[in-house]
């Protein structure tokens, strides 16, 4: 009790004294993992869309596997990205190991089935209210799914926001392929793996209330610009 | 003015393996009030979907006298059920005419036009699907409008609405069909078939029973079954 006690207090003082070892590093965080859910957002709403309205071969078997990479385990992924990023990798003439970048595609790479998987639940609900009056009004499918994302954008963002969640939280990953290099790609919760091993629980505690804390003015931030619940009556 | 006649030829819809519909071979003039009528499970939604284009022939031909494309651009479909977008009444009247990408002044002074026709001038920043039923068929039926279109199919557009919801309805496709659209149209109520039909399709087991003038229909059905369901019995 003690310690978490200890970690508040710590906390308290990190962020009133704005630390400048905190500010970066929760600045770094906010950047990649903001980063990677603007491309994985990019990627899997309109592919998780897709997926809801149109019908082909092996389209269950995509759906299956697009449900099992959810649950991909992010120290593998980071394993796989390490490989083919460093010097002897495919990729690793581009000298992206240990970089934020690496990081961003690391996490891309974990977030974008949760958020395809979502979005292709919540689409294929509203696909199924609309389809009728769609074909009736001979859309193209490009319209289609212009339609049901915005329809459906409060639903969508749902989904990007527990994809946000699942990246600000990640560690096993973007410890593997950023190293976490002070100053370089230090991030929070790779702070937090690294001084619980130093034993410094009260700063690791700390570091994980700001976390916290910056997950949840994040969604606060995202429900509030959309006016998520003022207009939430459909 | 509708341009548009329809040509069916033999038209079968299967499910299954069973028949839901046809052979049905038939034409349908470029002018006219159909009222398609029959118990449950005759086979009228099925035919006005099949004629709208979005069921699947297992056999037969279908023709527009216009191209395919044309054809389907100049047809709108009210269902059973309106289907409203989660948006605004505003949107959802807007929204055929943003598909054809209209001029932004054209198509608030059509959904200006349309929301006073159907009587929602005052509810046009309200969400479309917290409207009441009658105001939901009517927008719904505003939506198929707007874009002008030379065919309207309606399927049972007034089942579950009460006499003043059924009137306006009403109001809106007679002054539809005076202004030259053609309209094709399921309903189970006979009353609103005699007020509205100048022509009647009665359909039993997935076939054509009877095709004829309204008021000859009414007068002198053709088939037995037609006269029984006149008569309110249970015919199947």
């Amino acid at each position: 009790m003690s310690e978490i006690w200890a970690g508040l207090q710590a906390a308290f003082w990190l962020i009133v004294t704005l630390d400048t070892d905190l500010v970066e590093i929760t600045l770094r965080s906010l950047q990649v993992s903001l980063t990677a859910l603007v491309i994985a957002s990019a990627i899997a709403l309109p592919f998780g869309t897709w997926l809801a309205i149109r019908r082909f071969r092996h389209r269950r078997t995509v759906i299956a596997i697009l449900n099992a990479l959810m649950g991909l385990p992010p120290v593998v992924v980071g394993l796989i990205v390490y490989l083919l990023l460093s010097r002897s990798g495919p990729f690793g003439v581009f000298g992206l190991l240990f970089t934020p970048t690496a990081m961003i595609i690391a996490q891309v790479i974990i977030i974008t089935p949760l958020i395809a998987s979502i979005t292709h639940q919540a689409m294929r609900e509203l696909w199924a209210e609309y389809h009728d009056l769609l074909i009736s009004l001979n859309t193209t499918k490009r319209q289609r799914m212009a339609t049901l994302i915005w329809d459906g954008r409060r639903t969508l963002l749902t989904a990007s926001l527990a994809g946000f969640g699942r990246a600000i939280g990640e560690v096993g990953a973007i410890m593997i392929v950023g190293g976490n290099i002070d100053h370089a790609t230090r991030v929070l919760t790779t702070a937090i793996a690294l001084e619980t091993g130093k034993g410094d629980f009260a700063l690791a505690l700390g570091l994980g209330f700001v976390l916290i804390a910056l997950a949840l003015f994040v969604n606060f931030t995202i429900h509030a610009l959309s006016r998520t619940e003022r207009e939430g009556r459909w | 003015m509708s341009q548009m006649s329809l040509s069916l030829r033999d038209v079968t819809v299967k499910r299954r393996g069973k028949t839901i519909l046809g052979p049905v071979t038939l034409d349908l003039p470029t002018t006219g009030f159909t009222i398609v009528m029959g118990p449950n499970g005759a086979g009228k939604t099925t035919l006005l979907k099949v004629m709208h284009g979005v069921e699947r022939l297992t056999a037969g031909d279908l023709t527009w006298s216009a191209p395919h494309e044309i054809a389907r651009q100049s047809q709108a479909y009210v269902f059973q059920s309106p289907v409203m977008l989660r948006r605004t009444v505003r949107q959802n009247l807007a929204y055929p005419l943003t598909l054809q990408a209209a001029p932004k002044s054209e198509i608030e002074a059509k959904v200006r036009d349309w929301a006073a026709r159907i009587g929602l001038a005052d509810a046009l920043d309200r969400p479309a699907p917290r409207l009441s039923g009658g105001e939901k068929q009517k927008l719904a039926l505003g939506r198929a409008l707007i874009r002008n279109p030379q065919v309207l199919f309606l399927d049972e557009p007034c089942a579950n609405l009460d006499g003043r919801a059924t009137r306006e309805i009403e109001a809106l496709l007679a002054d539809a069909h005076a202004r030259g659209t053609r309209i094709i149209m399921t309903t189970h109520d006979l009353g609103q078939a005699r007020r509205l039909a100048t022509d009647v399709l009665f359909l039993l087991g997935g076939a054509i029973h009877d095709h004829g003038k309204a008021a000859s229909f009414f007068a002198r059905p053709a088939t037995s079954e037609a006269q029984a369901f006149l008569k309110g019995d249970i015919v199947e």
